[in-house]
Parts: structure tokens; C-alpha cells; sequence
């Protein structure tokens, strides 16, 4: 067959659990937009639509993991980098969205679900290490991309164990939690290692054709000061 | 908005149509990892249907918007795959800027009220 789901379809998680994580992934969207005032200016505006529209591609782009299995981006670290936490998780949700209620891929009722994991778990674990890392790597095209590395594989971890709640909260089958865990984050670790290469070789370019536009670089503190787009 | 930047993202929005209209043709169609986990524990027959065991898949309930003209990547009425595929990402791509720009110019932060607006116009995303 083609390809078709690649975010949680409807019917796998309750419809209880599913209408609190809506509620969810609502509010926290609404915090975003008031938090992402502050950041969106009249160059972070274009370059965030460009962030959500190269996300949407790229995660078009599935590549094999295992045998039989394949994985895509998710996005959330590469994002923050890019444009902030407050900013990139909205450009995270916007492209669930857009997949969501126009190309029929991630259920309407799993919305909240697919939201409240690829976009706010993702991104919130993204900028916490992205944020760390930052202050001991240094702030060049490697120091950076090393960073994007590191924070895609762990979110997609993360958000991989963000599924694995709301299936122990109102999953629909009787399947050992421990196993699910235990597979999700499996899987999701060589996903978050594809994802990390794509994501620090996307953030690497932008650092030397436009460090400017590169968030982490303008706004995340650092311990020392280094010269930015130096080709480490 | 500058013209420097507007280079940047003609650039950036040229990529991300290569990599949605024609990479998506050489990606790879097996069930990704959430897909893959879903379809533990149960049997699989020839056309892909479950044959026995129990797996999350099996409580998988239809898209309410399934029958979209852009559902499951494709473009409904362009027989060719490849180009069906390729086209509706194109399209992704586009909307998906004009909708996450258009907000996120919505809601940016505007220099001092009644000042400069004029001298940047046409500075829109979309």
C-alpha cells in the first residue's frame, strides 16, 4: 500500500483521553501565541512559515530504519533551533494541522494526541537540551548542528514516550504497556538518529549561509561569547 | 522585510518543494515506526489485512475527512503516482507557508503603531 497514517489514527486511544489531551494541546497552543509575541518580529514571521512548510516536506521524506520499518522527522528540535520554543512548537502544530484536516493523516479526534507529542513534548525536550548544550558547545555551525543532533534524538524519544502515556491512560487493546514502551522507544531512537542528521545538516546550512536568522545563536545565552558562523 | 531575506526564502520554499514534489517519490512505503509498534502482535495476510492475534491497529477507526481531495498524500484524479504524490506535497508546502506565515505575521510583534507600516509593505509571506 501507499503511504498513508504516519501520526496516531483515530480508535487506538479512547475518546475521553483523546478530548482531554484537545483541551490540552489547546491551551498550551494559546500560551505559545501569547509567549511567541515576544520572539515574532518581521523576519522570525516569513522564516517560521518557512520552518512549518520545510517540515511539511521533509516529513514526507520516510527512511528505513529496520527491515520493514521506516521513520520520519518529527521536527520539534529543529525547529526551536531555528526559530525559538515558543515559535517552533506553533510551526510543529501547524503542519499536524495542516496534515490533519487537509491530507487526511493523523485522526481528527487524535489530534490533541498527535499535537501534545510531535509539537509540545517534542519541542519542550528540543529547547531543554538545545539550551544546556549551548552553554558549553561552542556557538558555531558544528557546535550548533552537534547540539540540533543530540535534542532530535532524545525528543523523538520523548515524544515517542508521550504516545506511550496516552495509550496507558485509554488505550483500546489489551497489550502490554512494558513491550509498547519498550518498542516505541526502540524505533524511535534510530528514527531520532535519522532525524538528527537531517536536522543538524538543515541547521549547519542556515548557520553559514544566514547565522542571523539562526534563533539559537541570537537569543539562547551561552557561557562564553564566540565568534558566530565560524566554520569550526 | 528585506530582499536578502526574501532570497532566503525563495531559496529555503524551492528546496522544500524539491524534497515534497519529487524526493517524496524514493521515500520508503513501509509502516513507520508508531505504524510498525500498531501492528505488533497481529498476522498479516497477502493484501495486507489482518488475519488473527490482536494489535492497536484493529481498533483503528476511518479518517472523518478520509475523502479529502488531498487525503493520504495524493491528489484525487491524477492516476500517476509519482506525480499525484509529488504534486500534493508541492502543494503541502505551499499552504503550509501561507497559513503558518500568514498567522505567524498576524500575531508578530509591529514597530511603534502608524510608524513604518507603509515603507513594508508587500512584506507579507503569502
Amino acid at each position: 500500500m501507499d503511504v498513508t497514517a504516519m501520526h496516531i489514527a483515530n480508535g487506538i486511544v479512547n475518546g475521553q483521553v483523546s478530548a482531554v489531551f484537545a483541551v490540552v494541546a489547546a491551551i498550551a497552543l494559546a500560551f505559545c501565541v501569547l509567549r511567541s509575541r515576544a520572539d515574532l518580529d518581521d523576519r522570525l514571521a516569513p522564516m517560521a512559515g518557512l520552518v512549518a512548510a520545510f517540515i511539511f516536506a521533509v516529513q514526507m521524506l520516510n527512511f528505513q530504519v529496520l527491515p520493514g520499518v521506516s521513520g520520519h522527522l518529527l521536527g520539534g528540535a529543529l525547529a526551536v533551533v531555528l526559530v525559538g520554543p515558543w515559535v517552533g512548537a506553533l510551526c510543529v502544530a501547524t503542519v499536524l494541522i495542516v496534515q490533519c484536516l487537509l491530507f487526511a493523516d493523523g485522526g481528527l479526534t487524535a489530534l490533541g494526541l498527535n499535537i501534545t507529542n510531535m509539537a509540545l513534548l517534542g519541542a519542550a525536550a528540543g529547547y531543554l537540551l538545545v539550551a544546556v548544550l549551548l552553554r558549553v558547545l561552542p556557538k558555531t555551525a558544528r557546535g550548533v548542528a552537534v547540539a540540533t543532533f543530540v535534542a532530535s534524538v532524545v525528543s523523538v524519544v520523548v515524544a515517542s514516550q508521550g504516545f506511550v502515556l496516552q495509550y496507558w491512560m485509554g488505550g483500546t487493546t489489551e497489550l502490554s504497556l512494558g513491550t509498547i514502551a519498550a518498542a516505541m522507544a526502540g524505533v524511535h531512537t534510530l528514527i531520532g538518529i535519522g532525524e538528527g542528521l537531517i536536522a543538524a545538516t538543515t541547521v549547519a546550512t542556515v548557520v553559514r549561509v544566514r547565522p542571523d536568522l539562526v534563533y539559537a545563536l541570537r537569543r539562547f545565552r551561552t557561557a562564553t561569547a564566540q565568534p558566530i558562523g565560524v566554520p569550526a | 522585510m528585506n530582499r536578502r531575506l526574501g532570497w532566503f526564502l525563495a531559496g529555503g520554499l524551492l528546496v522544500a518543494m524539491l524534497l515534497a514534489g519529487v524526493v517524496s517519490s524514493f521515500a520508503s512505503s513501509s509502516p513507520d515506526g508508531l505504524d510498525d509498534t500498531a501492528r505488533a502482535g497481529c498476522t498479516f495476510g497477502p493484501d495486507d489485512e489482518i488475519t488473527g492475534g490482536t494489535c492497536m491497529l484493529q481498533q483503528e477507526r476511518e479518517h472523518q475527512l478520509g475523502d479529502s481531495p488531498l487525503a493520504d498524500y495524493g491528489i484525487r484524479g491524477i492516476g500517476n503516482e509519482h506525480l499525484s504524490t509529488g504534486l500534493s506535497g508541492i502543494l503541502g508546502v505551499m499552504l503550509t507557508f501561507a497559513i503558518g506565515g500568514g498567522l505567524f505575521w498576524l500575531v508578530r510583534r509591529r514597530p511603534a503603531e502608524g510608524t513604518g507600516d507603509r515603507e513594508r509593505e508587500g512584506a507579507g509571506p503569502a
